[in-house]
């Protein structure tokens, strides 16, 4: 299995949108990589013949009727907003990403 | 006066139909206590004035949404959320005039095995404050054996009912997947998750256990439900008990637990119960890593939702949107969160997906095989909740595979969907040890049953000794 190196700790980092401070990623890097060392067992087993459980039940999708009832009221809704303008959450601008 | 520390909320329920209490000096009671004990114990992270009414006073863990009062999940990012809805199992107690005393501290996001990992600081062990009460529960477990609730609801993913009760010493089950409505719970593993009580005995579990179980239509994992039986009888006549070697014989397990557990299992014979034992060969050597990818992968798709955007704590660093984002979650998440995000979003990544995260569902179906297997032999299976009994505050912190290893003997039975009831069965070094007792799916009625004899049984003093 490959080990997390500081570049690749930075994509997964940056894919999971983490701002990571230099003393984290020092950190980081050593747990991460002894986390996957030992969840790595996994690959012990000879599983082609098995199939996964995404699951634990046996249930069957469930459907609903389509019909309109009462939801959260735009005040509710907003109620936590970080920040907002009338009846919008306001965010900065979208920068590179 | 009522002593709070002795009470169980079927004694409770007696005073106030007796009339020799009312629910306002009950609830006042209670206030006492924590006033008195939570300065030394922290199991709650917000306490309520009592909304009146005649039920019996309950205490929530921080994770599940109650509308109107404070649900941080532990967490800095949901520092000062008021949610605008009801969780099912909240409004389903309230439904039944239980009246909310607080919401108790939690590990962050429910991640961790000791409450350390909450950012409101931890939770102390009632029966000896320098050591843990477990996790990521230890405010619900804590705050009943302490006499600051009656009775309580936890969360569990990999042990989160189940190892705080077994820590703290009183009853914790941890229902089947999908009896219990997760809808306005704050979301950690999806496939995992499941909401259940933490009493003072193993009658007061189940009454609790038959207020919060059954389908939800705002929980399309949920299903229809058998009628709980709270438990009368003090046999085990015609009952099969199991004994995973593997699970009674981990190298981990401390000498003091392995004796109450052995007394736990003569006391199931003594009781009219033939026991034999099973094995799980590979449940438990791959119940742990298969757990610590399933659950940080579903982990990293659950807390993508924390962006700064719609609630919770936005970093004042928002320069732009990508920077409100990462500095947010950054500044917002704790370690413990961080790092399961990382390890699950490298396992769902392109090129390790099939690796990590699809080799761990298929790990799942061995282990889900080895248990239905001994349930073809036995109705239930016994062994210690936790390999330790309290381990001391700090203890763990720096090491996060030692912490991880706590879990070793929940996390298989979660990873099957099964249900498993914590049952104290004496005391080591002068703390609780737990029995865990396994059934197949839906066999909670099972549990209680064999949980109640025990409790008879065995007579252990829920009231921590330093607090008597």
């Amino acid at each position: 299995m490959p080990e997390i190196s500081r570049e690749l700790l930075l994509h997964v980092a940056h894919l999971a949108r983490l701002e990571l401070r230099e003393d984290e990623l020092a950190r980081l890097e050593v747990q991460l990589n002894d986390i996957l060392a030992a969840v790595s067992k996994v690959a012990e087993l000879d599983l082609d013949d098995v199939s996964p459980t995404s699951h634990p039940l046996d249930v069957v999708n469930v459907w609903g009727a389509d019909e309109p009832r009462p939801c959260l009221s735009v005040e509710d809704a907003l109620a936590n907003a970080p920040d907002r303008d009338g009846d919008f959450f306001r965010v900065p601008p979208g920068g590179s990403s | 006066m009522i002593d709070t520390l002795r009470l169980t909320a079927e004694g409770a329920k007696k005073l106030l139909d007796a009339r020799e209490v009312s629910g306002p000096e009950l609830f006042a009671a209670y206030l006492e206590a924590i006033g008195e004990r939570d300065p030394e114990l922290h199991c709650y992270l917000h306490v309520c004035d009592d909304p009146g009414g005649e039920g019996i006073p309950i205490a929530l863990k921080d994770v599940i949404g109650t509308k109107g009062v404070p649900t941080t999940a532990g967490s800095k990012i949901l520092e000062g959320y008021v949610p605008v809805y009801d969780s099912t199992v909240a409004a389903r107690c309230k439904e039944h005039g239980l009246r909310l005393l607080g919401k108790t501290n939690t590990d962050e996001f429910a991640m961790g095995s000791s409450t350390e990992n909450s950012a409101y600081g931890p939770t102390h062990n009632p029966w000896n404050p320098d050591r843990v009460p477990g996790g990521s529960g230890g405010g619900s477990a804590a705050a009943v054996s302490a006499g600051l609730a009656p009775w309580a609801l936890g969360s569990d993913t990999g042990g989160s009912i189940k190892q705080p009760s077994a820590l703290c010493g009183n009853v914790g089950l941890r229902p089947t997947y999908g009896t219990v409505s997760r809808y306005g719970i704050v979301a950690f593993a999806s496939s995992l998750d499941q909401v259940g009580p933490v009493a003072k005995t193993v009658r007061d579990c189940a009454f609790l256990y038959s207020v919060i179980a059954g389908r939800d239509p705002c929980d399309s994992t949920t299903v229809d439900t058998p009628p709980v039986t709270i438990p009368e009888g003090e046999n085990l006549r015609g009952l099969r008990v199991g004994v995973p070697v593997e699970l009674n014989a981990h190298e981990a397990i401390e000498p003091g637990v392995r004796h109450a557990v052995e007394h736990a299992v003569e006391l199931c014979r003594q009781l009219g119960a033939e026991v034999g034992e099973c094995s799980l060969p590979r449940s438990v050597d791959f119940g742990l890593p298969c757990y610590y990818l399933i659950a940080p992968a579903e982990a990293s798709s659950n807390l993508a939702r924390y962006d700064g955007v719609r609630y919770g704590y936005r970093s004042p660093r928002s320069e732009d949107r990508l920077a409100m984002y990462k500095n947010t979650r950054d500044e917002g998440f704790g370690d413990e969160p961080k790092r399961r995000i990382l390890v699950g979003t490298y396992a769902l990544s392109a090129g390790y997906y099939d690796a990590y995260y699809g080799q761990a569902q298929k790990v799942r179906t061995v282990i889900a095989l080895e248990h239905a297997q001994a349930f073809e032999r036995f109705d239930v299976l016994v062994t210690p909740t936790s390999p330790s009994v309290a381990f001391e505050l700090g203890g763990r912190t720096a090491d996060p595979l030692a912490m991880y290893a706590s879990d070793l003997l929940t996390i298989p039975s979660c990873m099957a969907g099964l249900p498993g009831l914590n049952v104290p069965c004496g005391l080591s070094e002068g703390l609780p040890v737990g029995l865990q007792l396994i059934g197949p799916q839906f066999s909670e009625n099972t549990l209680f049953r064999v949980g109640h004899a025990l409790e008879q049984a065995i007579g252990f003093d829920v009231v921590p000794e330093r607090l008597r």
